[in-house]
């Protein structure tokens, strides 16, 4: 068997992960949740198609940064706490990738299945509640960008703008790196 | 006598969310087809699949784009438990589907006696082979397409469809069952759960992922089926693509993990006169669809056109990020 080709994914610099390692996690978690809380709202058959009736606790785990999330789903809602990657607490489930293949699972940009494949995602625990939270997310549509420029209001809507030109050029060097790699790995 | 010019091959795409629909039919799907969010469909999992409300809007959505509508409704109904199999057929022909796609004889029978205007089509799930089985449903019950196991070459595919009375369907692109669908066991051994019959093989709440030192070690119920390296791709947690240890060594005895892609093989399928190629991929994302969609409907718009098929890689989004003809080809003989 061939070796695995890893996706196009943008990994964040070790450099950058070491600087936020001291940085707390408060400010973080109150963005966060003020984000998740917009994306609820807008998305509202979310939480019905989670199935979110068993309290589940799902570990958000990028591995170039310093941080993990935690999502609890249960009664009909979710919830979000953000963890200090060397002291994660005990959870029903753990989704490992570069931080910006997760995001792109959330934004429809990466298939989780294709990042699992190429070793580029690991799950681990409690598989009904991660191809749950898998599918429901891929339902919901949602734009991260739009969504965190709402979550900011009317002065963000410009640096959302740049940052999908930003994330549209990465993707694109990285598409071509990514084909190189394959190739090389044919 | 002139000979009549062959009509496109129909695109047909899956559907595992409304979200998802949208998608295909935006990428060029002719077809799509979905099933209700219980276990009368052979995609069964967790997050995915319609409410009748949602499978309503989706039959609206898809007419108003000039597509069609399929809901699957093929597993096999419990026995002395019809109920639930009964009402999606009825709830499929309220909503207005294009067709259904069944595989279960009394449902089948029940279809046809109770929605005559409903338009049936024979799931793989029937595992119908050849032209007799199909044609049995074809007489019995007025099916009028018979989707095709992924066990055929395509001379036997042709040699099918010739004699067949009603259109067919075959597998483009996937996952690829290597047992006979409908019949496989496999998975019910290892979880008591069944893909024909509760629509899950390899039910998420069996399965289970450890890491050991990068070495990836996936199990199914009480058995380890696979363990790889940190370089390896991986596949579903599948029996039929687990390594087995044999008198022989150890390795994949069914099927390694690997997608079936037939572009390569489209002229010879329109050739052999099938009706329509069929996406597998229900338990899919977005991305997914988006891709594997595009690009098989420039594939076959190249074929009308006589112009040379495109054949960007869709690899990187396989299981195993390995792609087969399959049996179509079956070049292990």
């Amino acid at each position: 068997m061939a070796s695995a080709a890893s996706q196009r994914i943008v990994r964040v610099p070790s450099a950058v992960a070491r600087l936020l390692d001291p940085l707390p996690v408060a400010p973080l978690e109150i963005a966060l949740r003020h984000l998740l809380a917009g994306i609820l709202a807008r998305h509202p058959a979310l939480v019905d198609r989670i199935g979110a009736d068993k309290p589940r606790r799902i570990a958000i785990a990028p591995t170039d940064v310093p941080f993990v999330i935690v999502l609890q789903t249960g009664n009909a809602s979710i919830a979000l706490k953000i963890e200090r990657a060397r002291s994660l607490p005990s959870v029903d489930a753990t989704i490992s990738g570069p931080l910006f293949a997760l995001m792109g699972l959330v934004d429809g940009a990466f298939d989780g299945d294709a990042l699992f494949f190429s070793r580029d995602l690991s799950i681990e625990g409690d598989m009904e509640a991660v191809l749950a939270l898998r599918n429901a997310i891929d339902d919901a549509d949602i734009d991260l960008l739009s969504e965190a420029a709402a979550s900011m209001g009317r002065p963000a809507v410009p640096l959302a703008l740049a940052g999908r030109r930003i994330a549209t050029a990465l993707a694109r060097i990285m598409g071509e790196s990514a084909a190189d790699r394959r190739e090389e790995a044919q | 006598m002139t000979a009549t010019k062959r009509r496109p091959l129909e695109l047909v795409c899956p559907a595992g969310t409304p979200s998802a629909l949208r998608t295909a039919i935006e990428a060029g799907a002719d077809a799509v087809y979905c099933g209700f969010r219980d276990e009368t469909n052979a995609r069964n999992f967790p997050g995915l699949n319609f409410s009748r409300e949602e499978m309503g809007a989706a039959v609206a959505y898809a007419r108003s784009r000039g597509a069609k509508l399929l809901i699957a409704i093929n597993t096999y109904a419990r026995a002395g438990d019809p109920g639930p199999w009964r009402h999606a057929v009825d709830d499929a022909a309220a909503l207005g589907a294009h067709a259904v796609i069944l595989a279960d004889l009394g449902l089948l029978d029940y279809a046809a006696k109770h929605h005559s205007n409903l338009r049936l089509h024979l799931s793989v799930q029937a595992a119908a082979a050849s032209a007799d089985a199909i044609n049995f449903y074809v007489d019995t019950f007025g099916v009028k397409r018979a989707v095709l196991p992924r066990v055929l070459t395509i001379d036997e595919i042709a040699a099918v469809t010739r004699h067949a009375r009603c259109e067919t369907e075959t597998f483009a692109f996937g996952g690829l069952c290597v047992m006979t669908e409908g019949r496989c066991s496999l998975s019910s051994y290892a979880t008591g759960k069944s893909p024909n019959m509760n629509g899950v093989c390899s039910p998420a709440s069996h399965v289970s992922y450890r890491n050991d030192d990068g070495t990836l070690v996936s199990r199914l119920g009480d058995f380890t089926i696979d363990r790889s390296a940190p370089d390896q791709p991986v596949g579903y947690p599948t029996l039929c693509k687990g390594r087995f240890k044999t008198a022989i060594g150890e390795g994949h005895l069914f099927e390694e993990p690997v997608s079936l892609d037939v572009r390569t093989l489209l002229p010879a399928l329109a050739a052999a006169g099938v009706t329509a190629i069929k996406i597998e991929g229900r338990q899919r994302s977005r991305a997914y669809i988006k891709a594997v969609v595009s690009a098989f409907r420039r594939s076959v718009d190249a074929l009308e056109t006589a112009g040379p098929l495109p054949l960007d890689s869709l690899a990187p989004l396989t299981e195993g990020q390995n792609v087969t003809g399959g049996a179509y080809e079956k070049t292990w003989r």
